[in-house]
C-alpha cells in the first residue's frame, strides 16, 4: 500500500489520535492487512506510540498483521449456530482447508475466521465466504461449497 | 431540499409529503434486512423491478426495499400494500406471478402462511400468529418504510416528536417525560433512562456528549441491527431529542463492524437529516445545535460495556475503566457522557409523541413498554419479536415461536447474552421483565433469547459461553482473565470425560472471586455456570460419571448399531468418513469404536424404517456379535 | 479541595476529596495488600488483591481500593472472611503463572494460598502492567506494551525502541514482581540481534514469525 494513499486516509479522518481505530479499519478494509510500514506511518502522523498501536491491532479482532488469503471464510459460532451444530461445520472446514481459525493457507487461497454471530440465526449454521452467505449447512455440503472458490 | 427552519415549515413539509402519496397505489414491500438478503432478497427485488419495467408499470406499482419485520424464518418475505397481503419464502421466479396478482387484485395461495394446526391459509400480515401475539410499536414500522427515504419516515409521522420537544418544550420537561415514562435501558443494565439523562444534564461541565451504543455483541441477538437498518431515522430522532434534553451538542453512534448495512443506512440518514435541518445548526429554528458522527467497532465484545466503548471511541484499546466516576460525570474525553442502547433511543420518539402515560400503560409495575427479543435456536419461528413486558416465556416460545421443531422436547430458554442464564421448563410461565429475569438467575441483557431442546447439552452450553468470554475478556484484571480461564478449564475437562468429583464445588467457589472483577463482563461470567448448575446439576453429574445424556460431548457417548434391526443396507458404511463401520452384503454392521469420530453421518444415513443406528450415553456399548454370527438369514416370507 | 469523612474498619477516617480508599486507609496506618499499585503511577485496578467491601445505601459491593474514590459516609471493610477467600483465590490464580514470585509467596503465606491449586501455566507474567505503565508514564519511552487480550494478553517490547533505550535504563526490572519482564527483555534481545545471542531456545519466536 503506497504512502500517499495512507496519508489520504489519515487526512480524511482529520489526522487525530482519537481516529486511530477508524483509520486502521479503513486501511484494513482496503488492504486486507496491516503491514508494519503502514503502522509506522500511522504512528508517526498521529503521534501515537507504536506500543499503543501494537496493543490496538492485536486487541481488536478485525485487524490482521499478516496477509489474508484470496477468500475469507467466516464460520459463525454464535449461540444459535452453536446449538445447531456450528462446531461440526467448523471442524469440517478446518479439515478441508487444513487451517485453523486465524490462519491462512500457504497458497494464500483461504483465510479462516470464526465470528460471534452475524445475526442470520434463522439460517444457522451459517458460513460467509467473501460476503456470500451459505446457510443451513450440513457438514457434508461444505466440500461442494468451498470447491467454487479458486 | 430546502432546510426546514421552523415549526410552520415542518408542518408544511409533512403536508406536502402526505399529499404526494396515494395510499391506494399498490406497493410491494420487500424485506432487505441482513437476514433476507442472506436468503437472496436482492435477486427478488431485481426480478420484481425487471418485471415491472418489462410491463411498463413503473407508475402503477412501487417496489419498496424495507428493513426487517422480524419473521426471518420465512424469508425472503414481502408485504403487498394496500391490502397488506403477506407472502413468505418468495423466490425471484415468483416475481411475474406476484406482479400479476397485484394487477388482478388476487391472492397467491401457495405463498401464504399456512397455520400448522388448522391448515388454514393466512392472507394478512397481522393475522399470522407469529405477528398476532406481538405488540410491534418499534419494529412494526420497518416494513412500512424504505430506510433510505426520509420522506417515508416523515409520512408515518417521523420527526414530529423532535419538533414537539425542541419547539414546544424545555429540556428539563423532556427529561421529566422520560423519567415519568419509566423507560429502562434496553442494553442490559435496565437502569432508568430518565435518571441517567438527568445525571448527565446536571453534571457541571458545559461540554457533554450523547452516544448510541450499537455494539450489539451478544451472540444470537440482532434486534439493534434491525432497528438501525430498518428505522435509522427513529434512532436518530431519539438521539437528537436526548441531546437537547441533556444539553449535548455532539453525539456518536458506535456501530459493530459486522453490521455494514446498518452503518450505511445510518450514515445516509444522518446526511439527509442534516439536509433537512433536523441536525446541524439551529435545528428547526429552535436555536439548538447538534451534530452526529458514526464510529465503527473493530471486533471486541467488551466494547459494549460503556466505559470500554468510551475508550474505543477515544481511539484506544477497549479496556473498561473503574466506575465511579460514572460516564455521566466523566466520560468521553473526561466530559459528561450519556450512553444508551439503540432500542432505548428508538423508544424516545414514542414517549414524546404518545405521552409517558401511554408508554407506561404497557408492561409490568417495574418494566414499562415493549421489548424486542431475538428468538433463535431450537424454535420453529426464528426471528425478531417485539412483545409487551410481562408476557410469559411460554407465550413467546409457543404462541409466537411456534414451539420446538421436529417433535423434540423443550429443555430451556437462555437470555441475557453470554453472562446470562437459563430458565428450565418449570419457569416457562414466568412473566418476562427486568426484575423477574434477574430473580430467576438470568437477566434481560440486550434481548437475545435462545431456545434449547433435549439435544442441547447444558454443560457444553455453559462451556461455550465461558469460551466466548475467555476470548472476549480484555485481560486487564485477574479475576476475569484468570477466573474465566480456570472455570473454562474445569468445564472443558468435564465435557471431555476428565471431570472429577470435587469439580462442581470448585466451580462454585470460583464464582465468588468473579465478583471482584473490574467490569460487568467479569462479574457476570459465572452466571452461565451457576444457572445451569442450579437447574441441570444432574447433567453435570452424568458427565462426571462419563455420560453425556444429550449426545453432544464426543468423548461421552457412542454410536451403536442394534444387531436385530440392521438390515445390511450398507448406507451407513458408505457414508462413514472414518471407515469405522465393518460390514458388507448380508452382514450385520458393527461400529469400530476405536475408529469412530462421532460425526453422526451413520445416524443420518440409516433409513428411519430400520432405525438401527443409535446413540448410547457413555463409552460402554454391548460387545459386537462374533464375526461368524453376523450373517443375516432372510426368511422366505 | 474539601475533606470528607468515611469509616474504614470501624474507624472514622478523614480524607481529601479525590483520594482513593487505599490512600485514605494508608493515611491512618491501615494496610491493604497491593500488587499492581505504584505511587508514581496512575491507579490501575488490575490485580484486585486490594479488594475491599464498601457499604453504601444498604448495598455492599466488592471494589478495588486502589481505584475506588473515598466517598462521604461510606463504610469500608478491608478484612472479612469473604475478602480473605477472594484474595486467596487471586493469589492462587497468579501463582499458577509465577509460583516462586517472592511477593506472591509472601501473600500466599498470609492468606493460606495453595500454589498448586490451579493447573500450572508458567508464563510468569501476572499482567500487573507495572513495567508498561512505568515506561509510558514515568520514563515516557513507550518501549514496551501489551498485546492481544484475555488469556492471550502478554507484554512485548518494541524492538526498535528497546534496542535504543533499554540498556541504559532498566528501571522497570526491579518493579516486576515475577521474573517475566527480564525474560521478555532477553527474548527481545535475542530476536533483534540473533547472531550475538546464539539464540537456541525452543520457544519458536526466533524463526520466521
Amino acid at each position: 500500500m503506497d504512502i500517499g494513499r495512507i496519508d489520504q486516509i489519515i487526512d480524511k479522518h482529520g489526522c487525530k489520535a482519537s481516529s486511530l481505530i477508524q483509520i486502521l479499519i479503513n486501511i484494513q478494509s482496503e488492504n486486507h492487512w496491516l503491514p508494519k510500514e503502514v503502522l509506522e506511518r500511522v504512528s508517526e502522523r498521529l503521534a501515537v506510540p507504536m506500543n499503543q498501536i501494537q496493543h490496538i491491532t492485536t486487541f481488536y479482532k478485525s485487524f490482521s498483521l499478516v496477509p489474508k488469503g484470496r477468500h475469507e471464510v467466516h464460520v459463525c459460532m454464535g449461540t444459535a449456530c452453536h446449538v445447531r451444530g456450528a462446531q461440526r461445520v467448523l471442524d469440517t472446514v478446518e479439515e478441508l482447508t487444513g487451517i485453523k481459525p486465524g490462519e491462512t493457507d500457504v497458497d494464500l487461497k483461504f483465510s479462516l475466521e470464526t465470528v460471534n454471530c452475524i445475526g442470520c440465526c434463522a439460517l444457522g449454521p451459517v458460513m460467509v465466504v467473501d460476503g456470500e452467505y451459505h446457510g443451513n449447512l450440513a457438514a457434508g455440503q461444505l466440500e461442494d461449497v468451498l470447491k467454487n472458490y479458486e | 431540499m430546502p432546510k426546514i427552519n421552523s415549526s410552520a415549515e415542518f408542518a408544511a413539509l409533512r403536508k406536502e409529503v402526505l399529499s404526494s402519496r396515494d395510499p391506494n397505489r399498490p406497493c410491494i414491500a420487500v424485506c432487505t434486512g441482513s437476514g433476507c438478503l442472506a436468503l437472496g432478497a436482492a435477486n427478488l427485488v431485481t426480478a420484481l423491478k425487471d418485471e415491472i419495467q418489462a410491463q411498463g408499470l413503473e407508475s402503477r406499482i412501487e417496489v419498496r426495499e424495507t428493513g426487517c419485520p422480524g419473521f426471518c424464518e420465512r424469508g425472503p418475505l414481502i408485504v403487498v400494500y394496500p391490502d397488506e397481503t403477506c407472502y413468505l419464502k418468495v423466490q425471484p421466479a415468483d416475481a411475474k406471478e406476484v406482479i400479476a396478482s397485484v394487477l388482478e387484485k388476487t391472492v397467491i395461495d401457495r405463498l401464504l402462511y399456512v397455520d400448522p394446526v388448522t391448515g388454514e391459509r393466512v392472507v394478512h400480515e397481522m393475522d399470522i400468529p407469529f405477528y398476532q401475539n406481538q405488540l410491534r410499536l418499534l419494529i412494526g414500522n420497518n416494513i412500512k418504510l424504505d430506510p433510505t427515504s426520509i420522506e417515508d419516515y416523515l409520512a408515518i409521522g417521523g420527526y414530529a416528536a423532535l419538533e414537539k420537544a425542541l419547539c414546544q418544550m424545555k429540556p428539563e420537561q423532556v427529561v421529566g417525560l422520560v423519567k415519568e415514562s419509566g423507560l429502562r435501558g434496553r442494553g442490559g443494565g435496565g437502569f432508568p433512562s430518565g435518571n441517567k439523562w438527568e445525571f448527565t444534564r446536571n453534571a457541571p461541565d458545559p461540554v457533554k456528549y450523547v452516544v448510541v451504543n450499537a455494539d450489539e455483541g451478544d451472540p444470537g441477538a440482532f434486534m439493534d441491527r434491525a432497528l438501525l437498518e430498518g428505522s435509522p431515522h427513529a434512532v436518530l430522532e431519539g438521539l437528537i431529542i436526548g441531546a437537547y434534553a441533556i444539553g449535548a451538542h455532539e453525539g456518536f453512534l458506535y456501530v459493530r463492524q459486522e453490521y455494514p448495512l446498518a452503518v450505511e443506512n445510518i450514515t445516509l440518514a444522518i446526511k439527509t437529516a442534516e439536509e433537512y435541518g433536523f441536525l446541524g445548526k439551529n435545528i428547526l429554528g429552535s436555536g439548538f445545535d447538534f451534530i452526529v458522527e458514526v464510529a465503527q467497532g473493530a471486533g471486541a465484545f467488551v466494547c459494549g460495556e460503556e466505559t470500554a466503548l468510551i475508550r474505543s471511541l477515544e481511539g484506544k484499546a477497549g479496556e473498561p475503566k473503574p466506575r465511579p466516576p460514572f460516564p455521566a460525570v466523566r466520560g468521553l474525553w473526561d466530559k459528561p457522557t450519556n450512553i444508551n442502547n439503540v432500542e432505548t433511543w428508538a423508544n424516545i420518539p414514542l414517549i414524546i409523541n404518545k405521552g409517558p402515560a401511554a408508554f407506561a400503560s404497557v408492561g409490568t409495575a417495574g418494566s414499562k413498554g415493549t421489548k424486542i427479543f431475538s428468538l433463535v435456536g431450537k424454535v420453529k419461528n426464528t426471528g425478531l419479536v417485539e412483545v409487551p413486558m410481562g408476557i410469559t416465556l411460554r407465550d413467546i416460545v409457543y404462541k409466537i415461536g411456534g414451539g420446538i421443531p421436529g417433535d423434540k422436547r423443550f429443555k430451556a430458554v437462555q437470555t441475557g447474552g453470554p453472562a446470562g442464564g437459563c430458565m428450565p421448563e418449570s419457569l416457562l410461565d414466568m412473566e418476562v421483565d427486568f426484575d423477574q429475569l434477574t430473580k430467576a438467575g438470568s437477566m434481560m441483557g440486550s434481548g437475545g433469547m435462545i431456545v434449547l431442546d433435549e439435544e442441547t447439552c447444558m454443560v457444553d452450553f455453559a462451556r461455550f459461553f465461558l469460551a466466548f468470554l475467555a476470548d472476549e475478556s480484555c485481560g486487564k484484571c485477574v479475576p476475569c482473565r484468570e477466573g474465566i480461564q480456570q472455570m473454562l478449564t474445569i468445564l472443558t475437562d468435564i465435557t471431555q470425560g476428565k471431570g472429577k468429583k470435587g469439580d462442581l464445588d470448585l466451580l462454585l467457589q470460583l464464582t465468588e472471586v468473579s465478583g471482584a472483577s473490574l467490569c460487568a463482563l467479569g462479574k457476570g461470567a459465572p452466571n452461565p455456570v451457576m444457572s445451569t448448575l442450579k437447574h441441570f446439576r444432574d447433567e453435570y453429574e452424568a458427565h462426571i460419571e462419563g455420560k453425556c445424556p444429550a449426545f453432544t460431548c464426543k468423548e461421552l457417548f457412542s454410536f451403536y448399531i442394534e444387531p436385530e434391526k440392521c438390515q445390511a443396507c450398507t448406507n451407513c458404511g458408505r457414508k462413514c468418513p472414518a471407515g469405522a463401520i465393518e460390514g458388507g452384503k448380508n452382514l450385520i454392521h458393527v461400529v469400530d469404536q476405536a475408529k469412530c469420530t462421532k460425526c453422526g453421518a451413520c445416524l443420518e444415513a440409516c433409513p428411519p424404517r430400520f432405525g438401527a443406528v443409535t446413540r448410547i450415553p457413555g463409552k460402554a456399548v454391548p460387545a459386537p456379535l462374533p464375526e461368524d454370527a453376523r450373517t443375516i438369514v432372510r426368511g422366505n416370507k | 479541595m474539601s475533606e470528607l469523612v468515611l469509616q474504614i474498619d470501624g474507624r472514622e477516617v478523614t480524607a481529601q476529596e479525590g483520594a482513593t480508599i487505599l490512600e485514605a486507609a494508608e493515611s491512618v496506618g491501615i494496610s491493604i495488600p497491593t500488587l499492581c499499585h505504584h505511587h508514581k503511577l496512575e491507579p490501575y485496578g488490575g490485580c484486585r488483591v486490594c479488594s475491599v467491601e464498601v457499604e453504601a445505601n444498604g448495598r455492599t459491593v466488592v471494589v478495588a481500593a486502589c481505584t475506588y474514590p473515598a466517598e462521604k459516609n461510606v463504610v469500608v471493610r478491608t478484612k472479612t472472611e469473604k475478602l480473605d477467600r477472594i484474595r486467596k483465590a487471586l493469589v492462587e490464580m497468579m501463582m499458577a503463572h509465577a509460583p516462586d514470585s517472592e511477593k506472591l509467596v509472601e501473600l500466599a503465606e498470609e492468606y493460606g494460598a495453595d500454589k498448586d491449586r490451579f493447573k500450572r501455566n508458567q508464563s510468569f507474567c501476572i499482567h500487573c502492567g507495572l513495567c508498561v505503565r512505568y515506561c509510558n508514564e514515568v520514563k515516557k519511552k513507550n518501549a514496551l506494551g501489551f498485546i492481544d487480550r484475555g488469556a492471550k494478553k502478554r507484554i512485548c517490547f518494541i524492538p526498535e525502541i528497546a534496542a535504543k533505550e533499554c540498556w541504559q535504563c532498566k528501571e522497570c526490572f526491579p518493579l516486576c514482581p515475577t521474573s517475566a519482564l527480564q525474560a521478555a527483555f532477553v527474548l527481545n534481545e535475542a530476536i533483534t540481534t540473533p547472531s550475538s545471542a546464539e539464540h537456541s531456545c525452543s520457544c519458536g519466536h526466533g524463526a520466521g514469525k
